[in-house]
Order: structure tokens, then sequence, then C-alpha cells
């Protein structure tokens, strides 16, 4: 392994010699806001054309089908994210013996939506309880529940939150928002092998009434991911 | 191998940035590597855990600059090249070799979304039972491992055992899958970073019976 990681050194090395103006670059692109620094996207102005060479090359080589790579960009694009998620967690909501299926057999209990599967993986669903908060990590890499919850966003996969969620979680949660009281447990689920975890977070007072399709639109990633509590209203007033 | 991408327990990282309405891909090029390398992982001519290790031997200052799909990209490169899969002259000139014969696709359309088949794994006895007091290893291994720095020689408590699992630190480098159980083992917080921990405060870690001894 040794000698081929030198070479990938080089391709590495290359990689950031060619790294210019992808900041400036990119907040045009996108027409957000970007006043804080955003180094974890810094991108080689040549990444674009890279991988469109080395995607003719396989295409060639009869190793992907292009149709197959637009499937799969479309799935989590358009089809797999976090509202298939939502669907479960307001489904545990309304339904008892589903919670229950959910907390002992999640895999079952997240296909029986038809979600879930994607990975060579299995589900754990932890719930949220007044006395006890479940936040969930990967310090290792970027495991997150694809099935359920889409592709993770920057902020999962990135170095700040991966390195202390585990050694100051509150603090964590403090910066995304979220003050939780002393005696409140919070444990937190480090993804270290291939069970892939969603939190189950609490119902919020005040929503006896809703549908479970309007409890499903409360429900947001950050609160399967364990950095938020579901509010009984949606911020920006689509509740 | 204790290499930079073991965070837990670092600090001064800086800020968490969360951007609000963030697309799943922030460029073009990001989508496409995400899906080249899914397609190409069909091919099974390496496992997760060899690509996971491919992430993580990206030297420590490299890591931290690359961006996420840039980081995939790298190590997708490599994977190819050492399981012959294509040259690095094919790469650089983005042309097939003269007469390398045309595959056909292990992942056509038609499967996509792929549906992994968990194989069947035999059935092995676990080295430890729900409730016992254990204590994680102190390994130091210069290959792949899945144990974190911040748990080696820490006591904690098997919570739920997960039954058995492909070993990654033996797979990732196709050494054989080593079936194993995997366990939830539950530290207390205070265990882990001492005083300034809150003392209710848990965390829970997967972990294989090689990381574990009893306590």
């Amino acid at each position: 392994m040794k000698p081929s990681r030198r070479d990938f050194l080089a391709t590495a090395a290359t990689a950031a010699g060619a790294a210019a103006a992808g900041d400036l670059a990119h907040a045009e692109d996108h027409g957000h806001s970007h006043t804080h620094d955003h180094t974890h996207q810094v991108v080689p102005s040549d990444l674009t054309l890279r991988v469109k060479s080395l995607e003719s090359l396989l295409v060639e080589k009869g190793l992907v089908d292009r149709a197959a790579l637009d499937a799969l960009i479309d799935t989590f694009e358009h089809k797999i994210g976090p509202r298939n998620g939502a669907r479960v967690v307001a489904r545990a909501w309304v339904d008892p013996a589903y919670k229950q299926r959910l907390l002992t057999n999640a895999d079952a209990a997240i296909a029986e939506l038809g979600y879930g599967g994607l990975q060579d993986v299995h589900m754990l669903v932890v719930e949220n309880t007044p006395t006890l908060h479940n936040m969930v990590v990967c310090t290792l890499c970027s495991c997150y529940p694809w099935g359920v919850l889409g592709l993770p966003p920057v902020w999962y996969k990135s170095a700040p939150y991966r390195s202390r969620s585990v050694i100051d979680p509150r603090g964590v949660l403090r910066e995304l928002g979220l003050e939780l009281a002393a005696d409140v447990e919070v444990r937190v689920w480090d993804s270290t092998a291939d069970l892939r975890y969603l939190v189950l977070p609490e119902r919020p007072p005040g929503t006896e009434a809703l549908t479970e399709d309007a409890l499903a639109d409360l429900v947001t990633r950050d609160a399967m991911i364990g950095v938020a509590k579901v509010l009984p209203r949606r911020e920006g007033g689509n509740a | 191998m204790n290499g930079v991408h073991d965070m837990g327990g670092m600090q001064d990282m800086g800020p968490i940035q969360k951007e609000k309405n963030e697309p799943v891909f922030h460029h073009h090029w990001e989508g496409r590597v995400y899906a080249l390398d899914r397609a190409m992982a069909a091919w099974r001519k390496w496992n997760l855990d060899a690509e996971r290790h491919q992430w993580q031997s990206i030297a420590p200052a490299e890591y931290l600059r690359m961006s996420y799909y840039e980081i995939w990209y790298a190590a997708l490169l490599e994977l190819m090249v050492k399981s012959r899969l294509v040259t690095r002259a094919e790469i650089d000139s983005g042309i097939p070799a003269a007469g390398s014969p045309k595959q056909t696709p292990a992942l056509p359309a038609d499967k996509v979304p792929l549906r992994v088949v968990h194989h069947a794994l035999p059935s092995v006895a676990p080295r430890f039972q729900t409730g016992q007091r254990v204590r994680a290893r102190n390994l130091n291994p210069v290959g792949h491992t899945r144990l974190p720095r911040y748990a080696r020689g820490k006591l904690g408590t098997i919570e739920r055992d997960h039954g058995v699992a492909v070993f990654p630190d033996t797979n990732a480098e196709f050494l054989g899958e080593k079936p194993q159980h995997v366990y939830s083992v539950r530290f207390a917080a205070r265990e882990l970073w001492g005083e300034q921990a809150a003392p209710r405060d848990t965390v829970n870690i997967d972990l294989f019976d090689d990381y574990l001894e009893p306590a």
C-alpha cells in the first residue's frame, strides 16, 4: 500500500495546487450568503473537468452505465431524504404498536413504510424522553442512516461536529441552539460499526389534534440526528 | 491507524457551520463522484472497510483541507487502480488503453437504488454478555480499525449485542471477514473525559469482540 499512497499524494498535491478562487465561485454559484469561512469547500477549479473525464473513461470502458449514475443522483436529490424519516417518526407518534416495533426491530418497522435497505447496515431507533436526550455522530467518518435521512449535511461530516460531539455534547447542542437542563441525560451514539441510528424525538405538546401527515411536516432532519427538538409549529410559518 | 480522521475528543476545530436549505450536492461534480463511487463499488473489487481505509490513508494535512467528495474522488482513483479496473495512464488521458476490453456495467440503471443483500455470516458465540463490564483494549494498529482512540483503555458496559458482523480491521485489508459479535458499549462521559463531563452523560460506541477484554 505504501507505494500507491505516494502516487496518491502526488495526485492530491496536484489537486491542492489547482485550488483557486473556489470560494468565490462557489458563493456566486449558489447565491447563498456566505459570511463565514468556508474552508471545507475550497474546491480545485479543475475538479469539474477531471470528474467529467473520469466519467467518460469509465463509460467508455463499460464499467459504469451513465443512466445508472443519473438514477443514483436522482434518488438522493428527489426520492430519499429526511421526509422518509419524518414519516417513520410521525407513524410512531400516532401508533403505539408501530412505535414498539420500531424500537425493537427498526429494520422491519422501517421497511413496513417502504424505506431502508440501501446499505449493508442495520438500523437502531433511540427514543428521546423528558429525561434522556440522544444524539448521533460518526467520529471516524460520516456514517449516517441514508435510507431514512438521505445523504448527510456537510456540518455532520465536518471536523468540528465529529470532534466535539463526544467530548462536549452539551456545548455542541448549545451552539446549535438547544440548551438542555442539567438533569437531562445526554447520550451520544458514535456510529463506529455498521449500525445506523435514528433518533425518535419527543412529540411536541399541543399537537394532539394533528394528523399523521401534519405531524410528519413538523419533524426535521436535525431532530432525527438529535441536535434539535421538534417544535409544535414549523419555523418559517409553513406548518 | 492513529490518523487525523479519528477525531473524537479533539478540540479547537472551529464552529459548526450550518447552512440553511443546504442542497444535497453543492456542485454538479459532487453528485457525479457520489454516483461513480456507488457504481464502481458494485464491481465488488473492494469493500466498504477498504474504502474507508483509503479515505483515512490520505495525509493528515490534505485530509483536513479536502472537501468531503474530493476525498471520495481521490480514494476512488486509488481503489480502481489498485484493483486494476483502470490504469493511471487511462485516468490521466481519459481514454481507455488500446485493446482493453469493454465491460458490461455491474450496476445497470434498472438496479438503482441498489438494494444490498446482506450475505449470511456464520453463527459465532459472543465473548461478552449484556450487562457485563468490559474494557476497550489499548490497541494501536497501523492498519484500519474502528476502535476510536478516545475509548481505548476505558471501562464500559455491554448494553446490547448487535449480533455478528464482519471485522473491519481484517476486512479492510482483504485478510478475511473474521466474523464476530459487535456490541453497543456504554461509557460514562466521566470515564472518557474526567470530571469536566456532566455526571449523568454517556457515550455509546459500537465495538467488536476483538476490541474488548473483560474488566
